[in-house]
Parts: structure tokens; sequence; C-alpha cells
């Protein structure tokens, strides 16, 4: 009778983990989609636990109590600018998981000294690959968003051939102990270069492109959890992993869609490397640049402003002071739209999350299509930390490295303010055209500060 | 191929189609809700750590290894629920115009 109950709360928890996803589609419902999926895990693992082979509780109640204890002040105290890294970081734990259950289920068989048959082990050899490459990859791009690893490409000569060498090798060494004919040795290896793989994979690629990287490690996970699923033969793992390796891969194709890049581009390309000494030796143009008492007028004077954050505005946490100035020019009868791009960030949607955060009201936030026909009778594009994006080459200059990539046509605004703390190009290492543009306004300057430089001169405005 | 794993594949098609479904349709306001929603759920690996940390007939070695993972996905599914939650506490819909 016991293993009825299982079973059927394992169906029950699948069906909440499909219709937790399905809510999370709008954004009146994505919170009862969280609670769906809360409900689906719990399902799923008091299910496990009345599983009749499960005879050792103590430990695992101590393993979940551990977990939990560490889980809850991680996702309570990281600031919300710091989402990319946490989230790359618990992808390492769900991974290294993973990991950890194949290679354990390798030696029960290994100890029991039977052969579990060629499609488990494949099951298995696929689960402990992309469980380990995924958590060691997940960890250096922890490491490269937090900034405790250089975030710019790191590149050397035949890097993609060492690279792929080692991944053949890895899958040989998989395929080998999947015939049952490997020595003792095979399986250590096997992991070790699973491991080196993962750091491999992430060491040539850019901070900008860490929102695809992010997305794709998620399908790896979801992927090693469908292999478990398999090995196990539990169609609960399946059905989730599946999900979620689908959900990652969408979202991966979304992004490198907005970059206009290809998958092989984006792992292998080590975007932004060789350029950089062509843009520093360019000649310095002439520029106009203006202060926060002329960028208050012109704001105060528009009907309708358009606002583009990038990263810049999420490293000097300015969202709380554009929420300000956002209040203070809608008070003033003024039209303010923020245009968000897809790759804006360093992970999906970073910027939807930052505005939200500061309580700006998601109805205010524009897609790039529907947004990109407004900017002609725009007065003001206001572009605070975003640079790639609004690089008009991407249009038409057909030598520069963004050409093709879909951007906000901030440039045909009527004017163009923009928040930047030097003359230094983006993370693509590409001067933008954009800068030296007669309607074009610099505004030089921490992107917090400037804000709230602005939004001082606002009110005495108003007075006068 | 025995049944188990014809069915077993059967399963796997039909949850990418409907992952690729569903997914599709999110609204980009909603992706990093999503990206974090489903490594949440990944953490599903805590069954088959459960599984294995609690087995009687596994050797030493696998039950430690499993209570590991048990404690690892538990990070996993705690953090990414709670974040996600977090999150999505802050999306509001502005005053009727």
């Amino acid at each position: 009778m016991t293993g009825q109950i299982w079973q059927v709360t394992y169906i029950a928890a699948a069906m909440a983990i499909i219709a937790s996803i399905k809510w999370l589609n709008s954004p009146v419902t994505a919170r009862q989609g969280v609670l769906a999926g809360q409900v689906g895990m719990l399902l799923a693992v008091i299910g496990t636990l009345l599983r009749h082979e499960i005879v050792n509780y103590e430990w695992i109640l101590i393993a979940l109590f551990i977990g939990a204890a560490i889980g809850a002040p991680l996702a309570y105290l990281m600031p919300m600018t710091a989402v990319p890294q946490l989230t790359a970081l618990s992808h390492a734990f769900g991974s290294f998981a993973a990991a950890l259950v194949g290679t354990a289920e390798y030696y029960r068989y290994a100890s029991a000294g039977k052969n579990p048959g060629a499609f488990i082990m494949t099951a298995l050899a696929i689960e402990i690959l992309l469980g380990y490459l995924t958590t060691t990859a997940s960890v250096m791009a922890f490491g490269k968003l937090q900034e405790l690893i250089p975030t710019r490409p790191m590149t050397y000569k035949g890097q993609n051939i060492v690279n792929l060498l080692l991944l053949a090798v890895a899958i040989g060494i998989g395929g080998w102990m999947i015939t049952d004919t490997a020595p003792v040795w095979a399986f250590p290896v096997y992991i070790v270069l699973s491991l080196l793989f993962g750091v491999l994979l992430i060491v040539p690629i850019g901070g900008g492109d860490m929102p695809t990287v992010i997305a794709l490690l998620n399908s790896y996970a979801g992927l090693s959890a469908c292999a478990m699923g398999f090995a196990l033969q539990n169609h609960l793992l399946i059905i989730a992993g599946a999900l979620n390796a689908a959900s990652g891969f969408i979202l991966s194709v979304i992004m490198c869609k907005a970059m206009n890049r290809s998958f092989t581009n984006v792992l292998f390309g080590a975007f932004g490397q060789a350029i950089t000494g062509a843009a520093a030796a360019q000649e310095a143009k002439p520029v106009h640049s203006a202060t926060a008492e002329d960028a208050a007028m012109l704001l105060e004077a528009a009907r309708k402003v358009i606002i583009v954050p990038g990263y810049g505005m999420a490293v000097a946490q300015a969202q709380h002071k554009l929420a300000e100035l956002t209040d203070a020019l809608v008070k003033r009868g003024v039209d303010v739209k923020f245009a968000i791009h897809p790759v804006a960030g360093r992970m999906p949607g970073h910027m939807n999350v930052l505005l939200a955060e500061a309580n700006i009201p998601y109805d205010r936030l524009v897609e790039m299509e529907d947004i990109n026909d407004e900017f002609p009778e725009t007065d003001v594009a206001l572009v605070i930390g975003a640079n790639d994006v609004v690089n008009p080459a991407a249009r038409h200059d057909k030598t520069s490295p963004i050409y093709g990539m879909p951007i906000l046509n901030v440039d045909k605004a009527h004017t163009v303010m923009i928040v930047k703390r030097s003359m230094n190009p983006g993370f693509a290492g590409i001067d933008n055209e954009l800068y030296y543009q007669d309607n074009t306004l610099m505004l030089f300057g921490d992107a917090k500060a400037m804000v709230s430089a602005v939004l001082k001169e606002l009110p005495a405005l108003t007075a006068a | 191929m025995n049944n188990e794993l014809e069915l077993s594949i059967y399963v796997f098609i039909l949850a990418i189609a409907l992952g690729l479904e569903l997914v599709h349709r999110v609204s980009p306001l909603l992706h990093t809700p999503l990206m974090s929603l489903s490594n949440a759920i990944s953490a599903i690996s805590v069954v088959g750590a459960l599984v294995i940390a609690g087995s009687g007939d596994a050797p030493q070695l696998s039950r430690v290894l499993g209570c590991i993972a048990v404690t690892a996905s538990t990070i996993n599914v705690v953090a990414g629920f709670l974040i996600t939650d977090r999150m999505l506490k802050m999306f509001k819909k502005g005053p009727a115009k």
C-alpha cells in the first residue's frame, strides 16, 4: 500500500511543478507559481521519504536541516544586485548534488560487483559528466560575477583545441566505462576531467556573455537531473529535469538571438578580446559634455523621456535614485518609460528585477521591439550604464564585431544623454559613435551620484 | 530495449516538448524569476540524493556521498525558491491610468 502512496505523491508533485512553470507566464500568477513549485518539491521529498527502501532517517534529516540553514540566509542576505551570482552559486550546489548521486550510484554497483547494464551506465556517465562540469562552471561563473576572478575573457593560443580534446578524452573514458572493461582508475579520472572541463569552459567567457552562459548552465543542470531520472528509472526526475533543461535552453537561445550570435560563438568566441587594441588606438574625438543642471533643465522641459538602463546602473546601485527621478518627472507631466534590451545586465531579465526592486511599476518597462519605433518622437533618451546595446554601429558598420546585433535606437531621439564614468569603451571594447553625435550630451560621473545630482537640480527649476 | 526504458524516453520527449511550449510564452519581464525558479526545480535531484542516502543496502561511501548531496540540493531548493519569491514580491503594476 505504501508503494502506491509514494507513487501518487510523485504524480501530484509532477503536476505541481508543471503548473508552477505555467503560472510563471504572467506577473499576476507568478507568486502562485512559486507556491506550486514549493508544494511540488515538498511532495517529492515526502513521497521519497515514504519509499520502503529508505531505512536511515537521522542522517537525512540532519542533512536537510543543514541545507535549509545555509540556503535560507543565502537567499535573504544577498542584495538584489547579486541575484546573478546567487543563481550561479545555487546552480553549483544543485549540480554538485546530481554529480554526487551519480558517483554514489556508481560505487553502489561497483561494490556489489554487478553490472547495471549499458543503458544505466550511459545515463550515469552523462549525469556525472554534466553534473561535475556544471558545478565547476557555475563556481567559475560565480567568481566572475562577484569579480573574484577577472571578468574579461582569458584566452591563449589553441585554447579551443585543448578544450575539445579534453572533452573528447572524457567522453572516450565514459564510453570505456559503459563497455564495462575499464580499469578502476578510469572513474576518478573521468570525474577530474569533467571538473576541469567546467573550469576551462568559463575561462574564455566575458562578463557580458554571462546571461547566455547562466541560462545554458541551467539547462545542463536540468539534463543532468534527467539523466539521473533515467539511471534511477524515476519519471518525476525526468519530468522536472526536462522542464528545467527546456527553460534554460530557450532562455539561452533568446539571449543569443538578442546578440545576433550563435552558441558556438558565445562558448568559443572569446568576444571582446581581439578588438581592444584597435579601439584604444583610435584618436580622441570631440564630445559634448554637460552638467547635472543642463540635464535637469532638458528633462524638465521634455514631454517624453525614455530611460535605457544597463549593467552600469546595477554596479552603481542607481535604481532607487532613478525611481525618485522618474517620480519627480512624472509629477511634472513628463511621459517616462524604460527601454529594456534583452541582454542588458548579467542575467536574463536582470534590469526588470532591479527596477522592480526600486518600486518602478512593470508596465513602465518596455521591451526593445515595442519601444524602438518611439525613439524618433522622444525628446530625451537617458542612457544609464548601457553601452553596446545602444551602439548604432551594430546597424550599419559591417566591420564592427557587434554588427547585426539588434539595438535600441536611442540615436534617433531628439537629445541623447549618456551617464558614464569615463570614455572607456564597454565590455566588448568597441568605441561607440553615439557619443560623438551632435545631439548627444555626455554626463560624466558615477550613475548614482549623477542621477542624485540631476534630481537635486529639479525642484529648483519648478520653484522658479 | 525494455518497456521501462521505452516509457522513460516517451516521458522525456513529452516533458521537453511541454517545457519548450510553456517557457516560450514567459514574458521577458519575468526571465530572471524564471531562471531562479527553474534553478530551484533542478534541485529535484534531492529525490535521488534521498534515495541513496537512506538506502539500507548501499555501501558506506555511497551513503556519505548521498548525505552531502542531500545537503547541497537542499541549499539549492531553499535558496532558489526564497530568492524567486523575494523577487516576485517586488513586481508591482502601476496605478491604473
